[in-house]
């Protein structure tokens, strides 16, 4: 059983987008052109106007957004909305097919409006030149009623993932590399989310970029397409969408596998209890952060929280030791990050429930008496770190869910 | 018991092989798996500690339980767009 789509009743206000919303019905032209979709029992008069009336927001106009942009536009999408602050360089061209060689150095959403309104001028484009941040996702993708998915790295797919779960907008997944590719519905009602697969951004290094491994110029087409057919079968209600599904292509043996993925009850995001019910800072969560060292330089003894938020996903995660009082840690507090609790005047005299030969580091509320802490276990011969800043420093920069006392 | 691994894309990149056997205790899990085979040291040890598995094509967590001829296909993050 595939979820009941839905399509958001189109949004007042003075915006062109707007406008063409409103006027749903189909004009001549528009009957024309669109001749083979009317014919069609699954699209007809209805799903046309179905298709008029949507708003779709593409992350990223490159390998995959190019096929996305192209199709959805030329399907008569009435408004797509496009985020990218990218200019067109020439080793895009092998892929990118939304640009031509004469856009080279022209900004790619530049490029991508005017080649979609030859495609089909009664698309209206909405250009969004930024990159997109926990800042500026939840206000971009409010307005659109979907999302697809073209964007290049981690952070960004994990933020646009936690953004649709938040605003309950489907996400259409995509992601391809060398031969391989991926493509999936998340965030629908019932079915799984990026997260409920991969709960855990994979270590830097093992996977390459497209930049560093290559990737075939078709493959974004052929997966990117595949988008496209899921937004436009999610925005007419048709037929049974790809959600709870992973479909893995290998263009080499030329195999389409599929695997069933349902919502992990336990997600940190889409989950019963979430743990995660905001934006995050999705850098420090992917470890991609060039950041080197602690501000204090005093890289034995002390670790800031991006440091902290690198290694606590890493293979040898630290022990998290909360020293403050029992108010404190009962208004909120890391357990969900395996933390143990022993207020600091507690500290020394229950030092055998610390595992031994685990590193460990303490914290507080601004990282004051967790320095205090430290340096007693260290002097009874623990490896350990203050946490600078303590927790507060952690809401602000990396969980904004973590409330502190 | 005997269950079968396979690796796709990167992953069969990193560990040199698309497919591998590996004999298990009765009762093992997932999680046993995967300290299995990264206990088999070079290139072993780069699959990460809880990669996003497939058990007989359906995604299970780590703290699923394997029988006999299981197939455990490791899914990498693509990030490519
Ligand atoms: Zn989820």
């Amino acid at each position: 059983m595939s979820p009941t789509p839905r399509v958001n009743p189109p949004k007042d206000g003075p915006t062109p987008s707007a406008r063409a919303s409103d006027a749903r019905s189909l004009t001549r032209d528009e009957v024309l052109r669109y001749a083979r979709h009317l014919v069609l029992p699954e699209v007809g008069e209805q799903g046309q106007q179905l298709l008029k009336a949507a708003r779709v927001l593409l992350v990223g106009a490159g390998g995959l957004g190019s096929p996305v942009a192209l199709y959805l536009a030329a399907a008569g999408v009435g408004t797509l909305g496009i985020v990218d602050d990218d200019t067109v360089e020439a080793n895009n061209l092998q892929r990118q097919i939304l640009h031509g060689t004469s856009d080279i150095g022209r900004s790619k959403l530049a490029s991508a409006a005017a080649r979609i309104g030859e495609v089909n001028p009664h698309v209206v484009v909405e250009p969004h030149p930024v990159r997109l941040t926990s800042a500026n996702a939840l206000k971009i993708v409010g307005p659109y009623d979907l999302v697809v998915d073209g964007t290049d790295n981690f952070p960004t797919r994990y933020l646009v993932n936690d953004a649709c779960v938040l605003l309950n907008k489907p996400y259409v997944y995509g992601a391809v590399l060398r031969w391989e590719g991926q493509v999936a519905l998340f965030a629908v009602p019932g079915g799984p989310c990026y997260r409920c697969l991969f709960r855990e951004p994979p270590p830097t290094g093992l996977v390459a970029s497209c930049a560093e491994g290559g990737v075939l110029g078709v493959l974004p087409g052929i997966v990117g397409s595949i988008q496209a057919v899921e937004a436009i079968k999610w925005i007419l209600g048709a037929g049974d969408l790809l959600s709870g599904r992973l479909l893995i292509m290998d263009a080499l043996e030329l195999s389409f596998r599929e695997v069933v993925v349902s919502r992990d009850q336990s997600c940190p995001v889409c989950g019963d209890n979430p743990t995660q019910t905001g934006l995050i800072d999705y850098d420090v969560f992917c470890g991609v952060d060039a950041h080197v060292g602690s501000p204090s330089g005093n890289d034995a003894f002390e670790l800031d929280v991006r440091d902290l938020a690198r290694e606590i996903t890493g293979d040898l995660p630290p022990l998290l030791l909360d020293v403050r009082d029992l108010w404190e840690w009962d208004a909120g507090n890391l357990a969900d990050r395996g933390a143990l609790h022993i207020p600091l005047a507690e500290l020394m005299d229950r030092t055998d429930e610390l595992p031994e030969g685990t590193a460990i580091v303490t914290y507080c509320r601004t990282g004051d008496r967790s320095a205090d802490a430290a340096e007693r276990l260290r002097s009874a011969g623990f490896a350990v770190r203050n946490l600078l800043g303590g927790l507060e420093a952690w809401a602000r920069e990396v969980d904004s869910s973590v409330s502190v006392a | 018991m005997q269950v079968r691994s396979l690796f796709f894309a990167a992953y069969r990149d990193a560990m040199g092989t698309g497919t591998l056997d590996v004999d298990l205790p009765e009762g093992a899990t997932v999680g046993d798996l995967v300290s299995s085979i990264r206990s088999r040291g070079a290139p072993f040890n780069r699959l990460p500690k809880a990669p996003a598995v497939a058990i007989n094509h359906e995604v299970m967590r780590g703290d699923a339980r394997l029988t006999e001829g299981d197939e455990i296909a490791f899914l990498p993050p693509v990030a490519g767009g």
